[in-house]
């Protein structure tokens, strides 16, 4: 049990020392989630830094070994929650590997479209609360009626928004509407002159760049020692990218370019996350363009034993009615296995490590988070620097504390 | 793609022979099992080798199976061979009852957390790791609750009397 006199006490020599100990979170305003560092300053400059991690920690992998697959998608919701449908895609798609279930493409398409979606929402983010924390707060303010739009979108799709529990084994609830249609239009031609006047505000101001170059820099090589993915990992030189290296829903269908960066500081991670917006427009214009020639009806795979039937069927129909029962009752039979699957994440390589040995719920359950594992480089990161640009830093390597903590 | 599994199962087994076993191919992902003391040994090689080139560590994470006798625990590690694009999973099983595994923090930094949390919830004891202590978890905590000794509460039980909740005590 805790023993009170530990938090009492002050460690040997800390009045002495000539350096001050700062706890910089875990509820500070400009750390942007629940991070707390125990940072070690000499005057401005930070000696070193201890971060600890934790504080939202809920267990999920637990939970999911007592879930039904279908009922494990809103779990994922909550890691990144910047981009709830690239985790609900990442985890739909384990199960549908693990499963050996083939989406039709017009499926494929509306899930890049979601996840494309998904990534200019979490990287407007990203890229807007970096000006924030450089005293630039008009470019946030503005780019947030986007973010509102794409989430427009979503509730028009599944009914919610931040977290959103997007599609089922097999494709989507139901079939994406003409209004869903029209809003993806209106954002694909109002967004992209946004998009570049944000960039103007921001790319070559002299006081962004003076605050963002060199700051939180790292080479290539330590970067893939600390397991990098993602822009954090682009930026700094490397091209590592899921959807182009192990490409799943037809991201192979798609011509698009990933943008690299070269020093690996927090602007290089500014211009790519700008780029890979510019990279998704143009995805979610090609895979609107490909939808066109397909049969319109389609939005789920042919799998009645997994795919959840439409609740009207389920009152009219006997077939339906059984699978829903088997479904919701988790009697479906699932097939022993093990699989890793991995998506690219608005923040690196979002990957799921399930095993399944035949029960209704997982036997095990591990979600590969990218943040995790690059947060701990966060005190080399920022070793050396001003407390200032520690701030800087930790918004611009994308910290979700959601799925830090999982 | 130049590498291919097969080949990477060759270069395997020369080196280390019946240390490794078990190789399998789920879903096209390489599978194999070493023997407990060797898993850094053989990630040592297949960082070094200049064909296999596994230098990026993916994941590492743990997994409960109760049932196996002394080798309840099996470590999993996650590989990816960036250049030729082709992953790997090695495992490494341990007794429960003294989970000792190498560490593999002088190879990847990244292996720092991901040890941590796979010390955290399965109480797998990384010999050498520089700070091995809970890093979700409290620090205060006695127990290592990914176990599967530890379920989680059923969730049909009906002794509980809560009917703010949905759940009323006498049905």
């Amino acid at each position: 049990m805790l023993d009170q006199k530990q938090h009492i006490k002050l460690p040997e020599g800390s009045i002495e020392k000539d350096t001050t100990t700062l706890n910089l979170g875990p509820t500070h305003p400009a750390t942007h989630g629940v991070f707390q560092n125990i940072l070690e300053i000499d005057g401005e400059r930070i000696v070193s830094a201890v971060p600890t991690v934790g504080y939202i920690h809920r267990a999920f992998e637990k939970i999911a070994e007592r879930r039904p697959y279908y009922q494990i998608t809103p779990l994922t919701d909550r890691l990144n929650y910047c981009s709830a449908p690239i985790n609900n895609m990442g985890w739909l798609l384990t199960v549908e590997k693990l499963l050996g279930i083939e989406v039709p493409k017009r499926v494929d398409y509306l899930r890049v479209i979601i996840m494309e979606l998904a990534r200019i929402a979490d990287h407007l983010i990203c890229s807007s609360v970096m000006g924030v924390d450089t005293g630039a707060l008009t470019g946030f303010v503005y780019v947030m009626t986007y973010r509102e739009l794409i989430y427009e979108i979503y509730e028009e799709i599944c009914g919610s928004r931040l977290t959103t529990n997007i599609g089922r084994i097999g494709g989507f609830e139901r079939n994406f509407t003409p209004t869903a249609f029209a809003k993806i239009e209106r954002f694909l031609a109002e967004y992209p002159a946004v998009l570049k006047e944000f960039e103007t505000l921001l790319t070559r101001n002299r006081i962004f760049m003076e605050r963002t170059q060199g700051v939180g820099a790292i080479s290539a090589e330590r970067a893939l020692s600390y397991g990098f993915t993602g822009p954090n990992l682009r930026a700094a030189g490397v091209d590592y990218d899921v959807r182009v290296a192990n490409p799943y829903s037809s991201y192979q269908d798609f011509d698009f370019s990933v943008p690299v960066g070269t020093t690996g500081d927090s602007y290089d991670r500014f211009l790519v996350r700008n780029a890979e917006m510019w990279e998704s427009i143009s995805i979610i214009r090609q895979a609107m363009e490909k939808l066109k020639s397909l049969p319109a009806e389609v939005y789920h795979a042919d799998v009645p034993a997994y795919y959840l039937p439409d609740k009207k069927d389920v009152y009219t129909k006997m077939e339906a009615l059984i699978y829903h029962f088997k479904i919701v009752m988790g009697e479906t039979d699932i097939l022993p296995g093990e699989v890793y699957n991995a998506v690219e994440g608005a923040n690196g390589e979002l990957g799921f490590y399930l095993i399944s040995d035949g029960g209704r719920s997982p036997y095990r359950l591990h979600f590969r988070r990218p943040c995790f594992i690059y947060y701990q480089a966060y005190p080399e990161l920022i070793k050396g620097s001003m407390l200032s640009d520690a701030i800087v830093c930790m918004s611009s390597l994308n910290l979700i504390a959601g799925e830090l903590d999982a | 793609m130049s590498l291919t599994n097969e080949r990477i199962q060759q270069r395997l087994t020369e080196k280390f022979g019946d240390v490794l076993s078990g190789f399998e191919e789920p879903y096209g992902l390489l599978t194999l099992t070493a023997q407990k003391d060797y898993n850094l040994k053989v990630m040592q090689f297949l960082f070094d080798d200049e064909e296999l080139r596994f230098r990026f560590l993916t994941d590492i994470t743990a997994v409960h199976y109760p049932e196996k006798k002394n080798e309840e625990l099996a470590v999993v590690y996650h590989l990816h061979n960036l250049q030729d694009n082709i992953r790997l999973r090695l495992k490494v099983f341990t007794p429960v009852t003294k989970p000792d595994v190498f560490t593999a923090t002088s190879l990847y930094e990244s292996a720092n957390w991901m040890e941590r949390e796979t010390y955290d919830f399965f109480g797998i004891n990384f010999v050498g790791h520089p700070n091995l202590i809970r890093v979700l978890n409290v620090d205060e905590m006695t127990y290592f609750p990914m176990r599967k000794e530890y379920p989680l509460e059923d969730a049909m039980r009906i002794d509980k009397d809560d009917e703010m909740f949905g759940r009323g005590g006498n049905i």
